[in-house]
């Protein structure tokens, strides 16, 4: 008998704000997944608050409230299907929403609403059961008081309940009854063993409006949905930290359309009635800015600098004894570059605010929307509960739209408040490009020794970068003694039991906004990691898979993904002349993931011909969602490899769209397997695990091929 | 004045000739299927078809427009060739986030229309000015395979 273990119990308070948002059709909510009865039950069909996060219409249509941000990865397919499992519905009458902030929608591990660390299905995955299940008992209830009979008489079967002597109804018939019930205050789940939905490859909910240009994204609010909509573009600082000191509209007030003209805290707003005079008249605004408190920094410097740092240990991310690197019969010291990196995705940033003197709306692909929530309501002057945000599916994220500075909400408010109409701001491709908040730069430098029997005796391992959780909300939580978690994970962490390890972090202020990007710190500390550990293979005259087994033994989990990467992709058998082939495995988000490559150079660029890819992530709800998260993280860490870097010449940003920040296309793809292992009893992170090992495996490949390291990312040959 | 067609409706305006068929669309008309990414055509997300060729929408001032016939994603379903990539779009799973596969497919319809059965080579030379964040390539290429009838790899065994 399992209880509803991680849900939090929902006020009605919290219920009702919750549904005064979601309020819409002709439908009968259940009142879940709480113990308590949650609504009134008067049928009334307007009358009556949908529940917080499923539906069940009279035409039997069940409609899922998805708390998580859909922006690629699934969740508006891999939410329903564990309600789906549960409640013993009809699949075909599933529908998938996104939710509005609400309290109610809080992540069951995090406390606040959100969508990172790869943990969407891992903190819903009891919930959202507990919310079927419960609605699945009320169903039962409802249809054995209608037959006189005892609820363990009657079972479910796709979408209608079952009971003696041949009787059935169907979820829709029995809503307005069940609608009427208390809540069951216990449920039991299903056994693994009698799933039927979760486990099966289950194809996308959310693809038929996302293949015929329905689908509505937040860019894609217009004035249908709010009058008088007007559209804002923003001349940002062109230095991190400038301020606004003189604003010469002249050239822009009088072009057509053009509405307004207001300074807001991070730059001036050009309003208008639609993007292209908005953008025109951007271009065209003439600003002073105020250098005085504006990062100044240099890219090459930045590196110098770190590396100087990297020389010396920094404060202890994890304690070890590495006396016996002095001693030992082979050394190898290494230092690792990685740049700033923007997220790039593919729908620029984007707010719309609908400011009265009272309440605030907000339409936004947000992943933190308790956050984005809070922060308008400060920016507005109004109390959390006076903003309601409603989440738009979002044209990707990879951490950008999960901000705790809030910068692209507050921007879009402070205009509103200013220009006082309904706005929406539009980001071009170069404010996205340039706009900051980076995964930071890191500078890595490995000092290892080898025993004569090629040992890993000592592995002296400093960091040197910036946070990305000081100065946040989340600093009390993921930055202990100084040393922000992020910044070492995947290091200070390894499942390599290696013996005599010491990791050291300097963490630096360069005035750059610093964010977390798909996989965070695994980002730069897999690549470091992985091919250090191929190096060490190659001085030890070792095998690098059978040199990585004899650090495992205490990760059994890890050691399989390895060993079935392998032999998936046929390692230690010869590869054609001209192939170089690598490998590499890490553990994020709970899970691990192993890749091998297969690469050739090409007019002397690199060309990844082939991933292999082993990933286990416990229990696998949808495995077509896991085959694509693995291919996608994959491509977003090979365009990382291959060609990511945001630099900065004098404070200014370099780079501005995708001819200078370029990112992987068709013709470089490689052929990609996925190989997902199986028997997992609870599931672990999926959207991110696949990104960290990709750069290793590609610069263990070159080397194979050309016997050159490749530390410095983006790679060049 | 300009006028031209856009989804088979006669379209006549006095909206500045220098504005992009892209905010044209999707401001003016409220299409929004087709998508902005760049502005620079560096990324196809903006993909429509004028007179049936693949057209970057956000480089292409209206004021070019005169007499042509705009389609867009909304109604190139309607074509059997738009429908057979709309539906191999379906079958293969491709999207993920979505954003740019307005301009995928519109640029994948343009393809086939005119190439009943591309080879690789062909398909990357057709598909590699759409950028996917989301790293879908090996499906959209499968995709347009499948909606071509050069193969029918199914993803997997897939409920309905």
């Amino acid at each position: 008998m399992k209880q509803l273990a991680r849900a939090k119990p929902i006020t009605r308070r919290s219920f009702l704000k919750a549904s005064a948002a979601t309020t819409g059709g002709l439908v009968i909510g259940f009142n879940l997944p709480a113990g308590n009865r949650l609504a009134n039950a008067q049928p009334a069909p307007a009358a009556v608050p949908p529940n917080a996060y499923l539906r069940i219409a009279r035409d039997g249509a069940v409609t899922v409230q998805v708390k998580h941000l859909e922006f690629g990865q699934g969740v508006m397919t891999s939410l329903p299907m564990l309600v789906a499992e549960e409640l013993g519905c009809d699949w075909s009458k599933v529908r998938a929403e996104l939710a509005p902030a609400a309290p109610v929608y809080a992540h069951t591990m995090f406390g606040m609403q959100m969508t990172g660390g790869s943990s969407s299905v891992v903190n819903s995955y009891t919930q959202m059961r507990t919310v079927g299940a419960m609605a699945r008992e009320m169903l039962i209830s409802a249809a054995a008081n209608q037959w006189k009979v005892e609820a363990a008489q009657c079972r479910v079967e796709n979408g209608q309940v079952l009971g003696p002597g041949g009787r059935k109804a169907g979820f829709g018939e029995l809503a307005d009854a069940a609608n009427a019930l208390k809540a069951p205050d216990k449920v039991t789940l299903k056994d693994a063993k009698d799933f039927r939905i979760i486990g099966k490859p289950t194809r996308r909910i959310d693809a038929p409006a996302k293949v015929n240009g329905s689908a509505k994204f937040g860019l894609d609010i217009t004035p249908k949905t709010i009058p008088n909509l007007h559209t804002a573009v923003v001349k940002h600082p062109p230095m991190f930290g400038a301020r606004v000191a003189k604003i010469d509209a002249t050239k822009v007030k009088g072009l057509p359309g053009v509405t307004h003209v207001v300074q807001i805290s991070n730059g001036v707003a050009v309003v208008a009635k639609n993007f292209w005079a908005a953008k025109k008249g951007r271009d065209l605004l003439e600003v002073t800015w105020n250098l005085d408190a504006a990062s100044k920094a240099n890219s090459p410097d930045l590196k110098k600098s770190y590396r100087e740092l990297a020389q010396k240990p920094g404060l202890i991310a994890k304690a070890g004894n590495t006396d016996a690197i002095k001693g030992a019969a082979k050394n190898v010291t290494a230092e690792y570059e990685a740049p700033f990196l923007a997220h790039a995705p593919m729908e620029p940033l984007n707010c719309t605010v609908n400011l009265k003197a009272d309440s605030c709306e907000i339409w936004v692909g947000s992943q933190f929307q308790t956050v984005d929530q809070a922060a308008a309501a400060k920016a507005a002057g109004l109390k959390p509960e006076q903003v309601k945000l409603n989440t738009m599916i979002a044209g990707g994220g990879f951490g950008r739209r999960a901000n705790p500075a809030a910068d692209y909400i507050i921007e879009a408010v402070e205009i509103a408040k200013e220009a006082k109409v309904p706005v929406k701001t539009v980001w071009t491709r170069e404010d996205d490009i340039r706009g900051g908040y980076y995964r930071p730069m890191y500078v890595h430098k490995v000092e290892a020794g080898l025993d004569a029997a090629g040992r890993i005796v000592g592995w002296d391992h400093t960091i040197v970068g910036q946070s990305i959780i000081a100065g946040t909300t989340f600093e009390p939580f993921m930055v202990k003694d100084g040393v922000d978690a992020t910044s070492v994970e995947g290091v200070a962490d390894t499942p390599y039991d290696i013996p005599g390890m010491r990791a050291t972090l300097h963490t630096t202020k360069d005035g750059v906004p610093a964010l977390w990007w798909r996989s965070v710190g695994h980002t730069h500390t897999a690549f470091v990691m992985e091919t250090m550990m191929d190096e060490l293979a190659k001085a030890a005259g070792k095998d690098p898979v059978a040199f990585r087994r004899e650090y495992l033994g205490k990760h059994p989990r890890v050691l399989n993904v390895l060993n079935l990467a392998a032999e998936k992709a046929g390692w230690g058998k010869p590869t054609p002349k001209g192939v170089g082939r690598g490998i590499a495995v890490h553990e994020s988000f709970g899970s691990v993931c192993a890749h091998v490559a297969d690469v050739v150079l090409e007019k002397g660029a690199i060309r990844v011909l082939r991933v292999v890819s082993v990933i286990d992530c416990g229990l696998v709800v949808n495995p077509l969602t896991v085959t694509a998260q693995i291919e996608s993280a994959t491509v977003y860490g090979l365009s990382a490899a291959l060609y990511g870097q945001v630099t900065l010449k004098n404070g200014e940003v370099e780079q501005s769209n995708f001819h200078d920040y370029p990112v992987l296309r068709m013709n470089e793809m490689p052929k990609m397997e996925v190989h997902i292992v199986p028997g997992g009893k609870e599931p672990t992170g999926v959207g991110e695990p696949g990104t960290p090992p990709v750069a290793p495996a590609v610069a263990n490949a070159v080397f194979a091929l050309t016997g050159k390291r490749l530390r410095e990312m983006p790679f060049k040959i | 004045m300009i006028r031209f067609s856009v989804n088979g409706e006669r379209i006549e305006t006095d909206v500045a000739g220098d504005t992009p068929l892209l905010w044209f669309l999707r401001d003016n008309l409220e299409l929004t299927g087709t998508k902005y990414g760049c502005g620079m055509a560096l990324c196809g997300a903006c993909t429509v078809h004028v007179n049936g060729e693949a057209v970057r929408a956000c480089v292409t001032p209206i004021s070019t427009l005169s007499g042509k016939k705009v389609t867009t994603i909304e109604v190139v379903g309607k074509s059997a060739v738009g429908k057979k990539v709309q539906e191999a779009w379906l079958s293969e799973d491709v999207v993920q986030c979505g954003y740019c596969q307005s301009g995928q497919i519109m640029a994948a319809a343009a393809l086939l229309a005119k190439n009943k059965a591309p080879t690789d080579p062909q398909i990357d030379a057709a598909m590699n000015g759409n950028i996917c964040r989301c790293g879908t390539y090996n499906r959209v290429r499968a995709a347009i395979k499948v909606a071509a009838g050069i193969s029918a790899r199914p993803v997997a065994k897939v409920k309905a």
